[in-house]
């Protein structure tokens, strides 16, 4: 496919690598934030490529493994009424609630069903005008725009049996919150491209003054996530921490204005609690009250809702880039794919799943 | 679920007050909508994220980009065949 492969060449690959290789003179800690970045980066093993010196850190931008356990029990309850079609992105439904997950909910009868966009969803609440159809509105400022537009479509064309269950999160505040932690280690950011193709570069400058960080907009293909590191440890080198665009082809600094005005319309910014690392002030989005008569939270009374993780998983420091995933007791034993025990574990894009997926017989030959 | 990955846009046509285009991945075809990029037109890229184009995907600075990471190995002359066979592919099916 044109625009993917040409950005996984191996002979460029090699010339940046050399670049990167050529410019470290110190060992330096960067995180990419984005879940798509940590998959890539351990599928291509771009890491083991790196010097020795430069370490990745794995960011909390999966969403999957982010939504909090609250929201996916909340996911759960709505799904089990019988009046509902529970409809989600796939890889939620392996995400572990407190007791069960979606999947667990399909086989007791619940009508859940994967839907590849929003849109998808309301085209199933206008076949089943008689049922109640709820989407699981997850994700960062990249499906947000989706999300939102789907929201305003069922307004517009007045679908009241729809609803969306909300639990949107920002790139933004999560990289201050990383930033405040006494226990932080990144000196840098690759910033998750998709992200910015939405929103833009304009909140960075300050997060970059403020940190002292190089925070460096970066794609997903290996050529793209080389160019972003090479960016970064040469400003490093250099001791500057400035803003920087390594995927234009996809990123301009204003973002998708369109975009943003429909999420403006749509969404407010409230507090939120990121699964395995807590609640991050100003850190989602939730419907605007405008909208509120969509808000699956307010139509079905889903309060008292009493949440427990897994006393095994350390999710919490793998999200915050204090432990990697092969060093959690529970990883290849009690926690796979198959059996999660944490929501790392079960989309693609998750740290402990990327290592189980590309790293996990290195990993055994040598511990 | 967090993919968004470039597709060309085949075909556009207004579905109930709502702008949406065939897009094409590679051979596979599906509908998107173009509420968010409303001036990309038949034949432009786009990235596309849960059924919607997020943003125009920009082939002149794609090109750019490739050319770059190439003069970046100017040194490395050996690799130089690999160039010329993307600026050909980059150029290729306009
Ligand atoms: S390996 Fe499993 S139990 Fe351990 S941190 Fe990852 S998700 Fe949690």
């Amino acid at each position: 496919m044109k625009y993917l492969d040409e950005f996984s060449d191996p002979d460029l690959a090699g010339k940046l690598l050399a670049q990167i290789h050529a410019a470290t003179t110190r060992p330096w800690a960067l995180m990419e934030v984005c879940g798509g970045q940590t998959h890539s980066i351990i599928r291509h093993g771009i890491d083991q490529l790196l010097p020795d010196g430069i370490e990745m850190i794995h960011g909390p931008g999966c969403p999957v493994c982010v939504t909090g356990l609250e929201t996916i029990d909340k996911a759960l309850a709505i799904a089990a009424r019988p009046d509902v079609i529970f409809c989600s992105f796939g890889d939620m439904l392996r995400v572990p609630g407190s007791a069960q997950d979606l999947f667990g909910v399909k086989s007791a009868g619940g009508d859940v069903r994967v839907v590849y966009s929003p849109l998808d969803a309301l085209t199933i609440a206008r076949q089943n005008p008689d049922r109640q159809v709820v989407f699981f509105g997850i994700g960062f400022e990249t499906t947000a725009p989706a999300n939102a537009m789907t929201v305003y479509q069922a307004r517009r064309l007045g679908i009241g049996n729809f609803s969306l269950l909300v639990s949107h999160v920002l790139v933004p505040p999560a990289i201050a919150a990383i930033m405040e932690s006494p226990r932080c280690r990144v000196q840098a950011f690759l910033a998750a491209g998709h992200v910015c193709s939405v929103m833009g570069t304009g909140e960075y400058p300050a997060l970059a003054a403020r940190y002292r960080v190089p925070i460096v907009v970066t794609g997903f293909e290996p050529l793209d996530i080389l160019e972003g590191i090479r960016q970064t440890v040469v400003q490093l080198e250099a001791g500057r921490h400035e803003v920087a665009n390594a995927y234009p082809r996809a990123v301009r600094d204003e973002g998708n204005p369109a975009a943003m005005a429909m999420l403006r319309d749509v969404f407010e910014v409230t507090d939120r609690t990121w699964r395995g690392i807590g609640t991050i002030p100003g850190s989602g989005w939730r419907l605007s009250s405008r909208y509120r008569e969509f808000d699956a939270e307010h139509r079905f009374d889903v309060t008292g809702v009493r949440a427990a993780e897994s006393p095994l998983c350390r999710a919490g420091e793998v999200l915050q880039g204090l432990r990697k995933p092969n060093q959690c007791a529970a990883f290849g034993k009690q926690c796979t794919p198959r059996t999660p025990l944490g929501a790392t574990m079960v989309s693609a894009e998750g740290a402990c799943a990327a290592y189980y997926a590309y790293r996990r017989l290195d990993l055994v030959a040598t511990s | 679920m967090c993919l968004a990955v470039p597709g060309r846009v085949l075909s556009v046509a207004e579905v109930d007050g709502t702008r949406m285009a065939e897009v094409d991945f590679g051979g596979v075809r599906k509908d998107v909508c173009l509420e968010f990029v409303p001036d990309v037109g038949v034949g432009e890229y786009v990235v596309v994220h849960v059924g919607f184009a997020i943003q125009r995907l920009d082939e002149a600075s794609a090109r750019e980009t490739l050319a770059h990471f190439e003069r970046i190995g100017i040194l490395d002359e050996e690799f130089g065949g690999g160039f010329t066979r993307l600026a050909g592919q980059a150029g290729a099916d306009r």
